[in-house]
């Protein structure tokens, strides 16, 4: 126990905590741009500096607290310097806020007009640099760029990918790929964290809503829209509600608003993903196949493999991702039932990740050859833009269902969304399959929650299973590395690129923290728990889709439609 | 000259740098062969006791270096000497490596020897080639001999160490810079704490000591850490080697007792301005040190009155203050690594500033902005270079304030880009 003063304020702290910890528990507010929670601390940008009772000026953020310390966090000489750390940094950006993707959410404005800044003392010796936007899910702007190292620290600590670091050196100092190259897709997996944790807008997923206007104002198009699982425990925060909100049928009020002619459930074809890859699984342990097999549902992950590991191709599932399942029934099944032609039909996703803009835009990904079978990929954030230009009150819309025929979903489904969702939905279908007897217990709670890498054993057939759950790259490859050496006891594993799953993804609102991802976590088991159906087997309408459409899992259709192949890349 | 004390320069021009033999013969290794005699703490109680401040510049004590590695749980250690010597104005660490580079070695074998460190390293400035291949035979000398590497004078004691080198930058001379240079990144400081003495080398308990502050080792050993206080002032103990340069008579690295006269070692032991000339001003401890009016050197040679790293740079009448403060500002803009905004950024108005005012068209409130920027960058600057880059800003406007304020232009316009 640390006893200090901050503000004059006597404050009882825990040891090791930091002066920025002990001040935002108690309510004081210090401003913080290079500061990330959950990432390392560089206290790079010098905006969070305290005056502590040896008259020292430290940064916050990276000074522990000690016994007896004062600490002052806005004394004229603290003001002072932070205006000055600031009026830097705006003097080297472009500071045209009004035409920015940022405005008004924008960290750097935010300390800038907190401080009263009205002049900059020092100019402007900002010169225009080229955008980067040849990566089809990320625009780096380095005009905007403050060099507070978040992107670079999210990419190579939590990702272990480093395709963008610090390269030159003084007022040249600059984010950039290797060699100044662009943030091709040799490199990026396009999960996007950088953008997320970017405090301006000097790398911002690539915003695609103008296209999708122009498609909801073309009176002959038909436009679908389907919304992914994590979507739902998202997009209130993202419209000002509380983290974990579950604004499911207000977000398809909102989408039905915005002029989508179905709004569909991307968990329909989570469940169908589950029909799928479980028989996948089961075929390839009973008939022999490539093990473990690995899933297949997160892009960037199969950028991933794709990228560094080309000798486990064979390990990941074939399955589509629900994304793509669902832009291969929308442009065939549905549009034959409905009589469009799928010309005049316009699919659209809402998703909780910047990678699936690159997936939709997969060259396998055409079930017609001519156009994407997804349209068009926005990601929350680009969804909150949309439903905040069209002046939406999102808080007084109406609950609304989704539109069938892909609206009946089950739990399964609804846990898609967080690390350990794919797996868990897997495990009640193909445990039921295989033992032919109901489980139980459908909770396998042993694959939930943040930890990085989780295990479960499951019976089957009277074998014991081994399966494991990953998410983040970095913890990816430690379990990825075993299997290329031949030591994984795995049979089954499930990989999610980003931290959380998808529900923490890189298109996710921003401002995203692990505490908020469990927030996030929590409302993805409470969906599920509160469903009807909560085993994607028991999904009537997939059950009739088979029958209708399918025919059968691993039959002719669905491996035409359902089913992909990868490449190795780089 | 009497006012010159010869301890670490005392071999300097008798001994062949190239021969251990020489080094041995005048009475080298002998305090490495009696402290794996002594007990760790006995050793650094002496160091505590000769009140050893390192000589890099920020005249930490070294005593506490040395107890808080061994007060460390981790027992993989490092010891590093850093031989980086890129403050302009300094070549002293040059002199100590060329002329007698065992004397370092053996402070080191004796730090790591007191911590039980297994590896040592120094950090030669890129540009060192001769002090590089002096320091590299010396070690296999030192290996050769039993000083270095396994089982170190029969005491089963191993430890050994290796050369490293920069590509160049300043800013590795910096503490935290030089241990990421080290490990292989590109040089850039950490925030501290934690210190390097806690998570140093590959986060690693590290001891980090500039060339002659481990050179100071073996003679507080010899003579006692007791004798050794004798030697300097209250703060200052012991000897300090100076590099006067500039417009000196007689330019080159003298060792003096702490406490001397600045104003003596210049007018004694550099011979005054050359040609005659009047002393303008003088800058201590190098580019980044504060610059003092002719008329301010009569102060005490002590770590009181900034002599940092050593360096006494003498300008004479001919030099104009802007002109100095412009050089050393590109200096700086040109070495920031870029880490940290203050420096990052304000470097390089500093130097924006600093020529408009050297062309006669600054105004009265870029030179203000110009003095608070200096003053927030000594402030919040993540580490020595940001801070110290401002320093000889600050003290000239101290001093030379009216000669700079004639530089400005007439009237104050509202343009400041």
């Amino acid at each position: 126990m640390v006893e200090l003063k901050i503000n004059n304020k006597p404050i009882k702290a825990e040891k090791g905590q930091t002066i920025l910890e002990v001040a935002r528990d108690n309510n004081i507010d210090i401003p913080t741009l290079c500061y990330y929670p959950d990432l390392d601390i560089h206290s790079e940008c010098r905006v969070c500096v305290v005056e502590d009772d040896w008259g020292n000026l430290v940064t916050a953020c990276s000074t522990e607290v000690r016994d007896g310390m004062e600490v002052k966090t806005n004394t004229p000489r603290v003001l002072e310097s932070r205006r000055i750390v600031t009026e830097l940094m705006l003097a080297n950006h472009d500071t045209n806020c009004t035409m920015c993707e940022k405005n008004l959410h924008c960290e750097l404005q935010r300390i800038a007009s907190n401080l009263g800044i009205k002049e900059n003392r020092f100019g402007s010796v900002w010169e225009k640099k080229e955008i980067d936007d040849h990566n089809p899910s990320v625009v780096r702007n380095p005009n905007r760029c403050v060099k507070c190292g978040r992107c670079i620290e999210v990419c190579k600590e939590v990702q272990g990918i480093n395709v963008i670091d610090y390269m030159n050196r003084s007022h040249e100092t600059s984010v950039e790929p290797t060699y100044g190259r662009y943030l091709s897709y040799e490199d990026c997996t396009f999960c996007g964290q950088c953008s997320s944790v970017c405090p301006v807008a000097a790398i911002t997923e690539k915003d695609e809503t103008d296209r999708v206007w122009e498609a909801l104002h073309d009176e002959k198009k038909h436009v679908v829209v389907q919304v992914a699982p994590a979507v739902r425990v998202s997009l209130g925060e993202e419209m000002g509600q509380k983290p974990g909100s579950i604004v499911t049928e207000q977000m398809v009020a909102a989408l039905k608003k915005l002029g989508f002619d179905r709004v569909f459930d991307t968990d329909f074809t989570a469940d169908l993903t589950i029909i799928e890859e479980g028989h996948e699984l089961i075929e390839r342990v009973t008939e022999g196949g490539a093990l473990p097999m690995m899933t297949s549902c997160c892009p960037g992950w199969i950028s991933y493999v794709e990228q560094n590991y080309p000798d486990l191709i064979d390990n990941l599932s074939t399955c589509k991702s629900p994304q793509q399942m669902f832009g291969a029934l929308a442009k065939t099944y549905y549009a034959e039932k409905e009589g469009i032609d799928p010309k005049d039909l316009f699919v659209v996703s809402m998703m909780p990740c910047t990678a699936k803009k690159f997936e939709a835009s997969r060259e396998e990904m055409s079930v017609t050859g001519e156009d994407p079978d997804v349209d068009v990929v926005l990601t929350t954030r680009e969804l909150g833009r949309m439903i905040r230009q069209m002046g939406i009150d999102f808080d007084k819309l109406e609950k609304t269902p989704f539109d069938n025929p892909f609206g009946i979903t089950t739990g399964a489904a609804a846990i898609f969304g967080a690390t350990g969702g794919v797996m868990e939905a897997a495990l009640r279908t193909v445990s039921e399959v295989v033992n032919k007897k109901p489980l139980e217990k459908l909770d396998f709670e042993t694959v939930r929650g943040m930890d990085g890498i989780k295990e479960a054993e499951v019976e089957l057939g009277g074998n014991k299973v081994k399966v494991a759950v990953a998410h983040t790259l970095s913890q990816a490859r430690k379990v990825v590395e075993d299997v290329k050496a031949g030591k994984s006891e795995y049979a089954f594993i499930e990989v999610m690129a980003c931290p959380g799953g998808c529900i923490g993804g890189g298109g996710q609102p921003y401002g995203t923290t692990n505490a908020i991802r469990e927030e996030r976590i929590r409302s993805t088991y409470q969906v599920d728990s509160t469903m009807k159906l909560r085993k994607s087997h028991e999904n009537p309408v997939i059950d009739q889709l088979y029958k209708e459409y399918l025919e059968k899992p691993l039959g002719h259709k669905s491996h035409k439609l359902l089913h992909t192949h990868y490449t190795k890349r780089n | 000259m009497t006012m010159e004390k010869r301890i670490l320069t005392a071999r300097f021009g008798k001994i062949d740098p190239l021969s251990i033999d020489d080094y041995i013969a005048n009475g080298g290794y002998k305090a490495l062969a009696a402290a794996v005699k002594m007990e760790a703490g006995s050793i650094i109680d002496e160091i505590e006791t000769s009140k050893l401040r390192g000589r890099g510049g920020a005249a930490f004590p070294t005593f506490i270096k040395l107890k808080a590695l061994v007060g460390e749980k981790e027992k993989t250690r490092y010891i590093v000497c850093n031989a980086d010597e890129g403050e302009p104005g300094n070549f002293k660490d040059r002199h100590l490596m060329e002329q007698d580079p065992h004397q370092m070695l053996e402070g080191m074998i004796i730090s790591a020897y007191v911590t039980q460190a297994q590896k040592g390293y120094i950090y030669i400035r890129g540009e060192y080639d001769k002090s590089m291949a002096i320091v590299k035979k010396a070690l296999a000398q030192a290996r050769e001999k039993g000083y270095l590497g396994k089982n170190i004078l029969d005491t089963g004691f191993d430890f050994d160490i290796e050369v490293r080198s920069g590509a160049g930058a300043y800013v590795c001379g910096e503490e935290f810079a030089l241990i990421e240079s080290l490990e292989g990144k590109a040089g850039r400081s950490r925030p501290k704490p934690p210190f390097p003495t806690n998570a140093g080398v590959f986060l690693k308990p590290t001891m980090l000591n500039n060339v002659e502050t481990f050179a100071n080792i073996p003679h507080i050993l010899e003579m006692g850490g007791a004798e050794y206080a004798k030697i300097g002032t209250e703060s200052s103990k012991g000897t300090k080697l100076v590099s006067i340069s500039g417009n000196a008579a007689n330019r080159g690295v003298f060792e003096v007792p702490f406490g001397v006269s600045l104003k003596d070692a210049i007018e004694k032991l550099g011979g005054g301005v050359a040609d005659g000339r009047q002393l303008k001003m003088v800058q201590l401890s190098g580019a980044s040190g504060p610059i003092l009016p002719a008329d301010k050197i009569d102060i005490p040679i002590d770590f009181d009155h900034d002599i940092g790293a050593g360096a006494i740079i003498l300008m004479d009448e001919r030099t104009d203050i802007v002109d100095v403060l412009v050089r050393h500002a590109e200096f700086f803009e040109h070495e920031s690594c870029g880490k940290c905004t203050p420096c990052r950024e304000g470097n390089l108005h500093l130097v924006r500033i600093l020529r408009k005012v050297q062309a006669g068209s600054a105004t009265a409130s870029e030179l203000k902005a110009a003095e608070n920027l200096a003053d927030a960058m000594i402030n919040t600057s993540l580490c020595g270079l940001g801070q110290s880059a401002p320093v000889p800003l600050a003290t000239a406007l101290a001093s030379f304030g009216d000669q700079i304020r004639d530089s400005l232009a007439q009237t104050e316009t509202k343009e400041n880009a």
